[in-house]
C-alpha cells in the first residue's frame, strides 16, 4: 500500500523518501537546487523548541524549512518502526 | 566586479562553491593580507578579490559569492553566474566540501557546463576524516573529467598542488562550452541524479551521516529545555566580556591619547599656531577624536572576534533556527536575529550585515529595525546612568537592568517589525531555508588577528572622518558667542522647552543632536554644557556625573527618558550612511532614522506623562 505524507507531518528521526515539490516556480526551483528533488532520501533531525522550522538531513546537508513550505513537499515514509 | 582585475595583467582565477564550504578559508590562506574586499557593482553582494603569490607566479584571485546553483535567481548567485559567463576569469576552481560531496557536485555539474577551465577542490579533508567519511578522488577525476585536488583550507602546506593544479590547468587549451545550459526541472533532476551517482561511487560513510555526535549537540542547542537558555547565556557572556575586557584598554587608551594630545599641543605651540586654531584643533577636533577612539575601539576589539568566533564555529545559524518563529510572527525572519545581534556591536556593521537576508522586504526590515539594539558606543551612558541613577551599590541590579533595556530594545526591534509589515512594507513572508553547516573547528589567533585588524582600521577611520569634524564644531558652537552667551547654551535654550515636554531637557536634547556623528559624545557633550565649559574634558567619574547630573536638575524619571531615548533614537551617522548605501533610497534611509525616533519620542513622553500624573 502506498504510504505517503507531507513532509511537515513527519516525525523527528523518521527517514523518508521525496515524490514531489509542489508550489511555486521559484520556490521549487530552489528546493530542488538544495537536494529536495524526487528520490532523495530526507530524515528530521531536530526541531525548533517552538515547533518550528525543522532542520532536515537531505544529500549530506541539514536544511531548516518551515512547516508551511514542508507541507508542499509530499514523501514515502520509510517502513518500519517510528 | 571592479575593473583593477584587468590593470594588473595577471591571469584572473575565480573561486567558486556552496556557502559554508570553507571557501573564504581557502582564498585567505592563498591570498593572506593582499586582498581586499568590496562589492559587485550595482549589487550589495561583497566580493573579495586578492593576489596570490606561488612559485611559478602570480595570479589574481577572486572569490565569487557562495551558491548553491547558478540559475536561481537572488542576487549571489546572478553576480557569480555573470562573472562566470564574462570570461574574464582565466580558470574557475570549483570548491566543495569533501562531508557533503552530493550536494556540492550540483554546482559542479553546472559549472562544468559552462567554464571553459575548471578544476575542482575538494575542501575540509580533515573534516571528512574526522567523520569517516572516505573520498576515492581518482575515481572520482575520472568520473567528472576534471581534476580534483583535495586540500585542508587551515593547513596551508595542503595548497600547494592545488596551486600545481591551477597552473597545469592554464596551461590547457579552453575546452568549448555551449553558450548558456539549460535550466529547466528536468536538466535539475537530471544533475541531481549524477551528482547522486558519482558520489555514492567515490564516497563512503562510515557512518550515517545524520546520525553524528553534533546532533546531541544540536537537539541540545536548538531543544525545548536548554535552547533559549543557551543562547541568552551566550549573549550575556559576549556583552559581559565586551564590557569588562574593553574598561582597562580604554582607560590606557585614553592615557595614551592624551599624552599624544599634549605633545601635539606642544609642537602646534612651538610652530607658532594662533591660539584660536590650536584650541580648535587640540581641544576640539583632537579630543573628540581620541574620546571616540578610546571609548569605541577596545568593545569592538573584544565583541567583534567573539561575534566571528561564534559564526566560524558554526553556532549562528542555529540562533537563526531558533529564533525564526518570533521573527516570522512579525512577518520577518530568523537571519534578522542575527543582524540585531550585529547591532549590539556596532549598527552600521548589522546594517551592512542584513546582506545575508534574501528577501528585499525582510532585508529592509532588518535595516530599518537595526538600531533599535544599542551598539557599544552607547553602552556607556546606559551603564553610568544605570548605575548612578538606580543601583549605585550594586553591581549585579546594574547588570540585570541593562540585561533589561537590552530584552527592551528587542522587543522593540519585533514591534517594530510587526508595525512595518503591516503599514509600509506589506508583503508575504518570504520562502525561508537555512543551511545549518556541521561544527567547525574555529581558527581564533587568525581571527582575532584578522577582526581586530578591520575593526580598528574601521573606529579610526570613522573618527577621523566624523568625530574630528564633530568635535570642531561642538567647540566652535562653544565657543562663539552670541549677547553674552556661547551658541551651545543659546541652542540648549531654545530646546528646553521641546525636551522637558519629553521628560528631558534642551541639553539633553542638544548633546543627543550633536551626537549623530557618534554616540559616544553625547554623555561628554551633555557634562560639557552642563559645566559651562568650552571644551571637552578627559573623563568623569560616577561621582562626579551624579553630581553633575543632580545639581541640573535630573531625577531618576529624567535618568529614565533618557535611557530610553538613548536605546531608540535616530542611528549615528555612519549607520544613516550604511543604510543608504545598502537601500539605495533616501525614503527607506529617512525612515530608518525617523522610526526609532518616533518610538523613543513616543515612549519618553509617556513615561514623563506617566510620572507627572503620578505626581513624581
Amino acid at each position: 500500500m502506498e504510504n505517503t505524507a507531507s513532509l511537515d507531518t513527519l516525525a523527528v528521526g523518521r527517514a523518508a523518501l521525496v515524490l514531489h515539490v509542489a508550489g511555486e516556480d521559484d520556490m521549487r526551483r530552489r528546493l530542488m537546487e538544495l537536494g529536495f528533488t524526487p528520490g532523495a532520501a530526507i530524515i528530521p533531525v531536530f526541531r525548533a523548541a517552538s515547533g518550528d522550522p525543522t532542520a532536515y538531513w537531505v544529500r549530506g546537508t541539514v536544511i531548516a524549512l518551515r512547516a508551511d513550505d514542508a507541507a508542499k513537499i509530499s514523501v514515502a515514509p520509510e517502513r518500519g518502526a517510528v | 566586479m571592479n575593473g583593477t582585475l584587468e590593470k594588473e595583467g595577471l591571469p584572473v582565477i575565480a573561486l567558486a562553491g556552496n556557502p559554508n564550504v570553507g571557501k573564504s578559508t581557502v582564498f585567505n590562506a592563498l591570498t593572506g593580507l593582499r586582498q581586499h574586499t568590496g562589492n559587485w557593482p550595482g549589487k550589495t553582494v561583497s566580493s573579495a578579490c586578492g593576489v596570490c603569490r606561488s612559485t611559478a607566479g602570480e595570479y589574481l584571485l577572486a572569490d565569487l559569492p557562495g551558491t548553491y546553483s547558478l540559475y536561481a535567481h537572488s542576487p549571489e548567485e546572478e553576480a557569480a553566474r555573470e562573472f562566470i559567463a564574462s570570461g574574464r576569469a582565466q580558470l574557475v576552481i570549483a570548491v566543495c566540501d569533501a562531508t557533503c560531496l552530493e550536494r556540492n557536485l550540483n554546482l559542479v555539474l553546472q559549472l562544468k557546463e559552462i567554464c571553459p577551465r575548471l578544476i575542482v577542490c575538494l575542501n575540509l579533508m580533515d573534516e571528512a576524516e574526522r567523520k569517516g567519511i572516505e573520498v576515492d578522488i581518482p575515481r572520482l577525476a575520472e568520473l567528472l573529467d576534471l581534476p580534483v585536488v583535495g586540500v585542508t583550507g587551515r593547513k596551508k602546506r595542503t595548497l600547494i598542488p592545488l596551486l600545481e593544479a591551477a597552473e597545469e590547468a592554464l596551461k590547457q587549451p579552453e575546452a568549448v562550452r555551449t553558450e548558456g545550459a539549460v535550466i529547466d526541472e528536468e536538466s535539475i533532476e537530471a544533475r541531481q541524479k549524477e551528482a547522486k551517482r558519482i558520489s555514492e561511487a567515490v564516497a563512503a560513510h562510515k557512518r550515517g551521516a545524520h546520525e553524528l555526535p553534533e546532533r546531541r549537540i544540536d537537539r541540545i542547542l536548538t531543544g525545548k529545555r536548554l535552547g533559549y537558555p543557551c543562547m541568552l547565556l551566550l549573549l550575556a557572556a559576549v556583552l559581559w566580556m565586551t564590557i569588562k575586557g574593553a574598561n582597562y584598554p580604554s582607560e590606557l587608551l585614553s592615557k595614551a591619547l592624551y599624552r599624544l594630545g599634549e605633545t601635539l599641543s606642544r609642537a602646534l605651540k612651538a610652530v607658532g599656531v594662533p591660539a584660536r586654531l590650536h584650541d580648535a584643533l587640540i581641544l576640539g577636533a583632537y579630543r573628540m577624536l581620541s574620546w571616540v577612539v578610546s571609548v569605541m575601539l577596545p568593545p569592538m576589539a573584544v565583541f567583534f572576534p567573539l561575534f566571528t568566533l561564534l559564526e566560524d564555529v558554526g553556532y549562528l545559524p542555529r540562533v537563526a533556527f531558533n529564533l525564526d518563529k518570533p521573527f516570522h510572527r512579525c512577518s520577518a525572519c530568523g537571519k534578522q536575529a542575527l543582524t540585531m545581534a550585529m547591532g549590539f556591536g556596532c549598527n552600521a556593521v548589522g546594517v551592512m550585515g542584513c546582506r545575508i537576508i534574501d528577501s528585499p522586504r525582510e532585508r529592509l526590515l532588518a535595516i530599518l529595525t537595526n538600531s533599535f539594539v544599542p551598539c557599544n558606543g552607547r553602552f556607556p551612558i546606559m551603564i553610568a546612568l544605570l548605575t548612578v541613577f538606580f543601583s549605585p551599590d550594586s553591581a549585579l541590579l546594574s547588570s540585570l537592568l541593562l540585561a533589561l533595556l537590552l530584552v527592551l530594545g528587542v522587543g522593540a526591534t519585533l514591534a517594530a517589525s510587526k508595525l512595518l509589515s503591516a503599514t509600509v512594507l506589506k508583503g508575504t513572508p518570504s520562502f525561508f531555508t537555512l543551511e545549518l553547516p556541521p561544527y567547525r573547528r574555529p581558527q581564533p589567533v587568525k581571527i582575532l588577528v584578522r577582526s581586530v585588524m578591520d575593526r580598528t582600521l574601521f573606529v579610526l577611520g570613522r573618527a577621523a572622518a566624523v568625530a574630528a569634524p564633530a568635535g570642531l564644531l561642538i567647540w566652535g558652537l562653544a565657543n562663539i558667542t552670541a549677547g553674552g552667551r556661547d551658541l551651545l547654551h543659546l541652542t540648549a535654550a531654545a530646546l528646553d522647552p521641546v525636551g522637558r515636554f519629553f521628560g528631558m531637557d534642551g541639553v539633553i536634547l542638544l548633546a543627543f543632536l550633536l551626537g549623530w556623528p557618534a554616540n559616544e559624545t553625547v554623555l561628554p557633550v551633555m557634562l560639557m554644557v552642563y559645566l559651562s565649559q568650552n571644551s571637552l574634558s578627559d573623563g568623569f567619574s560616577l561621582a562626579q556625573i551624579r553630581q553633575v547630573l543632580t545639581a541640573n536638575g535630573w531625577t531618576p524619571v529624567t535618568a529614565a527618558c533618557v535611557l530610553l531615548f538613548t536605546l531608540m533614537h535616530w542611528p549615528c551617522s555612519t549607520t544613516v550612511l550604511t543604510a543608504y548605501k545598502e537601500t539605495k533610497s533616501v525614503k527607506w534611509t529617512a525612515l530608518t532614522a525617523l522610526l526609532p525616533t518616533a518610538f523613543g519620542l513616543a515612549a519618553c513622553a509617556a513615561v514623563h506623562a506617566v510620572a507627572a500624573a503620578l505626581g513624581a
